[in-house]
């Protein structure tokens, strides 16, 4: 498809297809990933209720990690909130990169920024500025069903885990990242970018609120600005 | 501590649900300026990179490796390799606990 020409259905439901086959390793981790809430929720006074609800309506791990860390260590919701905003804080800029490629009336063009997930966003990027939305909604919607799923299975089965870290699944969470950032590594002006931002973030991460050193690294994108005039 | 829990969720569901709407309504179907495009496209390993690595060296907010730097590192190999993401996960849990058994 070439960037000018309008999707027809037969791209839409390509995409979708495409998408989804994408999205579904991600899902299978987001299974293990969220089966590990399910289980710190319940450790930390949620009941299973409350812990398959917030896996529904919320749906972003960090912020949900984060958000339940603090309740259990006695803070408040004000607190867990606003923390659970920092953690969300990198899907600002996602949106602003993937705004332009969902058209349509503010409520319905709102609705489609849902889908926004970390690993449908980076495969839907085309890599010319512009995002293929079907195919994030396509990758998204397995992932937000093993979502649930992993959620109910660790809120219900948890007491099976006594300590979760035991079994390594901290490992999980940034191994998911690993995978997807590989795949964004195509040259050496990304390979730059992506050592600077981790080091950026990774320098504030004692000094900053949770959250905002990985928003801090969306800065270093800024770098393009060079690079976008040089490619015309 | 139950309501304290639920006005969690909910603040939770609002502030996620207004954070990535923004962007869309923002500037949904706009053209970008072709100078823009550069910097998006650098978004994702920027973002990424972050949150791989202050998951990996980091434990909260403080600077650790520990086994689950190890098991990341292996989960690299695999991925470097191209291996299946799903088999990536697997060594890295199985080398994190692994190497948690046996300190």
């Amino acid at each position: 498809m070439s960037p000018t020409s309008r999707p027809g259905e037969d791209d839409r439901s390509a995409s979708l297809r495409a998408g989804f086959r994408a999205g579904l390793p991600y899902a299978a981790v987001g299974f293990l990933l969220s089966m590990s809430f399910g289980i710190l929720a319940r450790d930390s006074g949620f009941s299973a209720e409350a812990a398959i609800v917030m896996s529904a309506t919320v749906f972003a791990g960090s912020a949900q990690f984060a958000a339940v860390s603090i309740l259990a260590s006695g803070g408040t919701t004000a607190a867990a909130v606003a923390a659970a905003a920092l953690m969300n804080s990198r899907f600002l800029p996602m949106g602003i990169a993937i705004g332009p490629s969902m058209p349509g009336r503010a409520p319905w063009r709102a609705a489609q920024g849902q889908a926004i997930v970390d690993a449908s966003w980076a495969m839907a990027n085309r890599g010319d500025g512009r995002f293929d939305r079907w195919f994030l909604f396509g990758s998204t919607a397995p992932q937000y069903v093993t979502w649930i799923g992993g959620t109910v299975l660790g809120a219900l089965g948890g007491d099976l885990f006594d300590d979760p870290s035991r079994y390594g699944l901290d490992a999980i969470y940034p191994t998911f990242f690993l995978a997807l950032v590989i795949t964004e590594i195509k040259d050496r002006t990304t390979a730059a970018i992506a050592l600077v931002g981790g080091l950026l973030a990774l320098s504030l991460v004692e000094v900053a609120p949770a959250g905002l050193p990985v928003l801090a690294a969306s800065l270093v994108a800024l770098w393009g600005l060079r690079r976008g005039r040089a490619a015309g | 501590m139950t309501a304290t829990i639920w006005w969690t969720i909910v603040g939770c569901t609002v502030v996620t649900a207004i954070i990535k709407g923004i962007g869309p309504v923002a500037l949904g179907g706009r053209t970008i300026p072709p100078r823009l495009t550069g910097v998006i496209a650098l978004m994702a390993p920027a973002l990424l990179a972050a949150l791989v690595i202050t998951s990996t060296f980091a434990v909260g907010d403080r600077w650790h490796v520990g086994a689950h730097t190890v098991g990341v590192a292996a989960a690299g190999v695999v991925l470097v390799r191209r291996g299946p993401v799903i088999v990536a996960v697997v060594v890295a849990v199985a080398v994190t606990a692994g190497l948690r058994a046996v300190a």
